[in-house]
């Protein structure tokens, strides 16, 4: 709660919610209360727009022609990467690589960078709270080469604490892979401390930052880790686009992971010489719509104050968990001191999968199941959970019509 | 969209107290059957008395929808001959997948699951322990699964 009280006072929820068309429409007769952005966030009318602006007067391929479309689509395109970088301030647009999203940009990493360099009993280092997307590509790789997959362990309350960090990072250690926040329990990782001991220690890091960006101001240039990844669809943008920010000595170090268009300087049979950054890693025609979104998205998070947002969603997390606190027999699974605006929750006597059900016939979405987080469900003995997830748009009424559903499957249960 | 519809009475009671639930030891034959998707678990063991299963319990974690499907599913069909489970399983299908299936007669309390089919991402609760069972009465050793 950094925040100044003068950046709340002035923070319109309404008027956000207003921006977002899809919040207006009603589910099985009841208003949409949708609380499962930390899934996918929905899209705001100007992010709309932008896309359906560019689908309608400038789309082309980008790179390529002389024409004037084409030069038009690469002139957005490249400004959204612009955007980007700026948005996370990256150092420069070559380290701003375009991606299908975060897991995309995880497995750019396993398969170019850590693949070629890893040895038999080298270490990868994860998390206990990692999502299934910063765990798969490690033990795909791993399976590859001979490393293998360790992760630190969280305390009771879903922390990873700098200290169990330290006790992690052996003399074998050569990549430390963590979220920056999680999906399932909503907490924040020291993930500058966790840099500096990893390369300390001279091990690189790759940031899963999916959970971050849309919540909290994310500089690249003060967490100096090497890698960053994240997804437009959790920042109010549009599926299938994402980025991957990297150093760009690793990344010049670095393999292409695909071949083809775009990411050539000259091809023979004999021989191919690749582009320079960030083309190298953008094999194909891009999702060039996609990045229009993205950057659009990124135009509304500024137009909005990522702290200003961040100070908002802090406001609803404290009154949701204090709410929440007060439902006979739920436990909120997740509580670290330090949280983005992510609630995990059990209720005695009501499996998650039926809690869904009932608040789904009430307007309101929330997310029950594992989310692709399986070991968190198994750390904390849950088969699942129900999580409600807050965003800029998101209103104190969403908490209370979140209470009144839970209170009406109470009915139907206990 | 009815809740009521999706947790009748009989659901509830059986999801509150589980018919048969259990593990029979020894056992001809179990399996186990898991909706990753969910993370529902059942385990299903049964006693064959030739082609009659003479005694079966089921247990695990699931939904009340899950768990009350597998209660019921162990009454009906307790006693029965394979070929009877069989065409039980065969209506069952039916009704929780096809919107306009009529209900048997036949089913008994089994009909109390054919709200489920109005709730499209629920049906493979209730039939997970369908294919657990059948996947015991084939004594496979694979789990089952509900794809």
């Amino acid at each position: 709660m950094s925040a100044k009280p003068d950046i709340q006072a002035r923070y319109d929820a309404e008027r956000v919610w207003r921006d977002f068309p899809i919040l207006a429409r009603e589910v099985h007769g009841k208003p949409l209360v949708f609380l499962d952005s930390a899934a996918s966030s929905q899209r705001p009318a100007s992010v709309i727009a932008a896309v359906d602006e560019y689908e309608k007067l400038h789309h082309a391929n980008v790179h390529r022609g002389v024409h004037q479309l084409s030069q038009e689509a690469t002139a957005l395109f490249e400004r959204a990467r612009e955007r980007v970088r700026d948005f996370v301030n990256a150092a420069s647009t070559r380290e701003v690589i375009f991606t299908r999203g975060t897991t995309e940009s995880i497995n750019l990493v396993a398969q170019s960078y850590a693949r070629p360099r890893l040895q038999r009993g080298d270490e990868i280092l994860l998390t206990g709270l990692e999502h299934h997307a910063n765990i798969v590509p490690w033990q795909l790789v791993a399976g590859q080469t001979g490393a293998v997959v360790k992760a630190v362990p969280m305390d009771r309350r879903g922390v990873i604490d700098v200290a169990a960090v330290a006790a992690c990072i052996g003399s074998r250690t050569r990549i430390v892979a963590c979220a920056h926040v999680s999906n399932a329990l909503g907490t924040v990782l020291p993930v500058r401390e966790i840099t500096r001991l990893a390369h300390a220690r001279g091990a690189v890091v790759l940031i899963d930052g999916a959970q971050a960006v849309p919540h909290q101001r994310v500089d690249l240039k003060a967490l100096d880790c090497d890698f960053y990844a994240f997804s437009a669809h959790k920042m109010y943008g549009p599926t299938g686009i994402g980025a991957l920010i990297g150093r760009a000595s690793l990344l010049e170090s670095m393999p292409p992971w695909q071949g083809g268009g775009d990411m050539i300087l000259t091809v023979s049979f004999e021989k191919t010489t690749f582009n320079e950054l960030p083309f190298k890693f953008e094999a194909g025609t891009p999702n060039i719509s996609g990045a229009v979104g993205m950057g659009a998205a990124i135009d509304y998070i500024d137009s909005l104050g990522i702290d200003a947002i961040h100070a908002h969603e802090q406001r609803l997390l404290e009154i949701a968990t204090r709410k929440l606190d007060a439902v006979p027999g739920l436990s909120i699974i997740g509580t670290a001191p330090d949280k983005a605006a992510v609630i995990s929750f059990t209720i005695d006597g009501v499996h998650p999968h039926d809690l869904g059900t009932i608040l789904d016939a009430e307007g309101v979405a929330v997310r029950t199941g594992h989310h692709c987080a399986m070991p968190v469900m198994e750390f904390f003995n849950v088969p699942a959970t129900a999580r409600a997830s807050f965003a800029c748009y998101s209103r104190e009424s969403d908490i209370d019509a979140l209470v009144a559903a839970l209170a009406k499957a109470r009915e139907v249960f206990v | 969209m009815d809740l009521k519809d999706l947790y009748r009475d009989v659901i509830l009671d059986h999801n509150k107290s589980p018919r048969l639930f259990g593990r029979l030891d020894p056992a001809d034959s179990s399996a186990d059957g898991h909706n990753p998707l969910c993370g529902d678990r059942l385990h299903v063991t049964l006693r064959l008395d030739g082609d009659r299963v003479s005694d079966l319990r089921f247990d695990g974690k699931g939904c009340a929808i899950s768990v009350a499907s597998a209660s019921l599913m162990c009454e009906a069909v307790k006693g029965k001959q394979r070929a009877e489970i069989a065409h039980l399983f065969g209506e069952i299908h039916e009704v929780l997948t096809h919107h306009d299936a009529p209900v048997p007669d036949d089913l008994g309390k089994l009909a109390a699951l054919a709200g489920v089919r109005e709730f499209p991402v629920r049906v493979k609760c209730a039939s997970l322990c369908w294919h657990t069972l059948n996947a015991a009465l084939d004594r496979s050793s694979t789990p089952a699964k509900t794809e």
